[in-house]
């Protein structure tokens, strides 16, 4: 599978312009697609009101409104931040570059994909991690104490978070007997169930109490509402925020939404088959046989899955109070942390004994 | 240079990428922003009323214990990653090796709770 993108007779430096460009579009717009979709029309008529009508159709030019007026706002850096302004500008950059990263190892489709590592998923575990260290640095970096306990209560919550995510997907990883990706994609596609292959396998049947903990470690990371202590409106006026203005604050919120859309697409890559349908449906037996107009329906397929998933974060999300920090702990090594680990034994003795 | 460290290469700029789209955007947004700081403006936001002491206050970290479990935790899952790859070579082997290391491992979690450790001191 070199064909990385179908531009493989291209010379290296078109290959990578074309990639970081179907990066950009595969960052923003599931980003864009979001922020209106569930932010501002599902929470509007979950409270009962129409939210934006007056830009387009809809309102569905205020994402467009929105960036414009952003791009007007003053940029203000507190005196107190002046001493550290260098690493106060650069914070909201490092979320920003975290979730690019991130999507470096999603596939799309049997040829459509950026890089296609052997340890995909251990390389996303790995640099998701990445934007806490940028909300560590705006926290501290913005010199208020509202901002101080944001930045430290989003590292507690990742102390909390991260070890139920990463072995929730163990599971996954057991069955799939890979760390890569697109051959996580193609083992739950190409699975049968009990000899029935109508359906394939996909990981959210047999996986799902791992499916369950990533999602709650999903809601976690994304600090969505039962756990955005790190945020808390009420209470820290927005945590690591407080200080940002004008455009440095839409990157944090482009960033935040544009790490759900990502994150959505990789729990669909682990449990829901990614990109692909059943490959018994069209007769395909490997990843070499799918055929080519895979590559364009793949991307809206896998596009389809991360709305489905997103709108359920988006629901907990919107109708659900905060917990606290000491719960959200308790609550991931007490309860989530156990579970995970006799997951993971559970599926061990199963794959081994079929 | 290597199909393998090519692949790498691509997180570089997809990284770099990053920066530069929204360096762009700052820059747009430099051009046609108002730049107009007053004291009052540059003060650090408390709630509207004016700040008492140094904004680097000191705060008690409380979930230190839970941070130095963390590390123990995390670097085992590293450990039981390359494992869950290779289960079906291993087979019986594998899966007694990994129920007795994860086994030591619940031990030492059902310890730091039975001390009394997992909670917010």
């Amino acid at each position: 599978m070199n064909a990385v993108l179908f531009a493989s007779d291209l010379p290296y430096w078109l290959q990578s312009i074309f990639r970081v460009l179907g990066g950009l579009v595969a960052v923003l717009l599931p980003a864009g697609t979001v922020v209106y979709l569930f932010l501002f029309k599902m929470l509007s008529f979950m409270q009962s009101r129409l939210g934006p009508m007056e830009a387009g159709p809809y309102g569905s030019m205020q994402l467009f409104a929105e960036v414009g007026k952003w791009l007007q706002k003053e940029d203000i850096v507190p005196a107190n931040a002046q001493p550290e302004a260098r690493i106060f500008k650069m914070a909201p950059l490092i979320v920003l570059a975290s979730t690019f990263l991130l999507v470096v190892v999603v596939p799309f489709g049997p040829d459509a994909l950026f890089t296609d590592f052997e340890t995909g998923i251990f390389y996303a575990l790995a640099v998701s991690s990445i934007s806490v260290l940028g909300i560590l640095i705006a926290g501290w970096a913005s010199a208020n104490k509202y901002s101080l306990l944001g930045g430290l209560r989003a590292a507690g919550q990742l102390v909390a978070y991260e070890l139920p995510m990463v072995l929730a997907v163990i599971g996954v990883v057991i069955q799939a007997g890979t760390m890569n990706l697109q051959q996580i994609v193609v083992a739950q596609n190409t699975g049968s169930m009990f000899g029935w292959d109508g359906i394939g396998n996909p990981y959210v049947l047999t996986q799902f109490v791992a499916f369950i903990i990533f999602m709650i470690s999903v809601q976690a990371e994304l600090s969505q509402t039962p756990f955005d202590m790190p945020i808390a409106e009420s209470e820290l006026v927005s945590g690591y925020m407080t200080e940002y203005s004008g455009f440095r604050f839409l990157i944090f919120f482009i960033g935040e939404f544009a790490t759900a859309g990502v994150f959505a697409m990789i729990a669909s890559i682990l449990f829901l088959g990614g990109w692909g349908v059943p490959f018994a449906w069209f007769g395909w037996t490997t990843i070499d046989s799918v055929d080519n107009w895979m590559n364009f329906a793949g991307p809206l397929i896998l596009f389809a899955k991360m709305m489905a998933l997103v709108f359920f974060i988006m629901w907990i999300r919107f109708s659900s109070p905060r917990l606290r920090e000491d719960q959200l702990q308790r609550f991931a090594w007490k309860v989530l942390i156990p579970i995970s680990l006799v997951n993971i034994m559970l599926t061990a003795v199963l794959k081994v004994a079929f | 240079m290597s199909e393998f460290l090519r692949s790498y290469l691509t997180v570089v700029w997809f990284g770099l990428a990053a920066f530069l789209v929204a360096g762009l955007l700052l820059g747009i947004s430099a051009l046609i922003r108002p730049n107009k700081p007053s004291r009052e403006k540059l003060l650090t936001y408390e709630s509207g009323v004016d700040p008492v002491g140094d904004g680097w206050s000191q705060s008690q970290i409380r979930y230190y214990v839970f941070a130095l479990l963390f590390v123990i935790f995390d670097v085992e899952a590293v450990f039981i990653f390359p494992w869950a790859t290779q289960l079906e070579r291993y087979a019986v082997f594998g899966l007694v090796e990994m129920g007795v290391f994860v086994g030591i491992l619940l031990l030492g979690l059902v310890y730091a709770w039975r001390k009394g450790v997992l909670r917010w001191v």
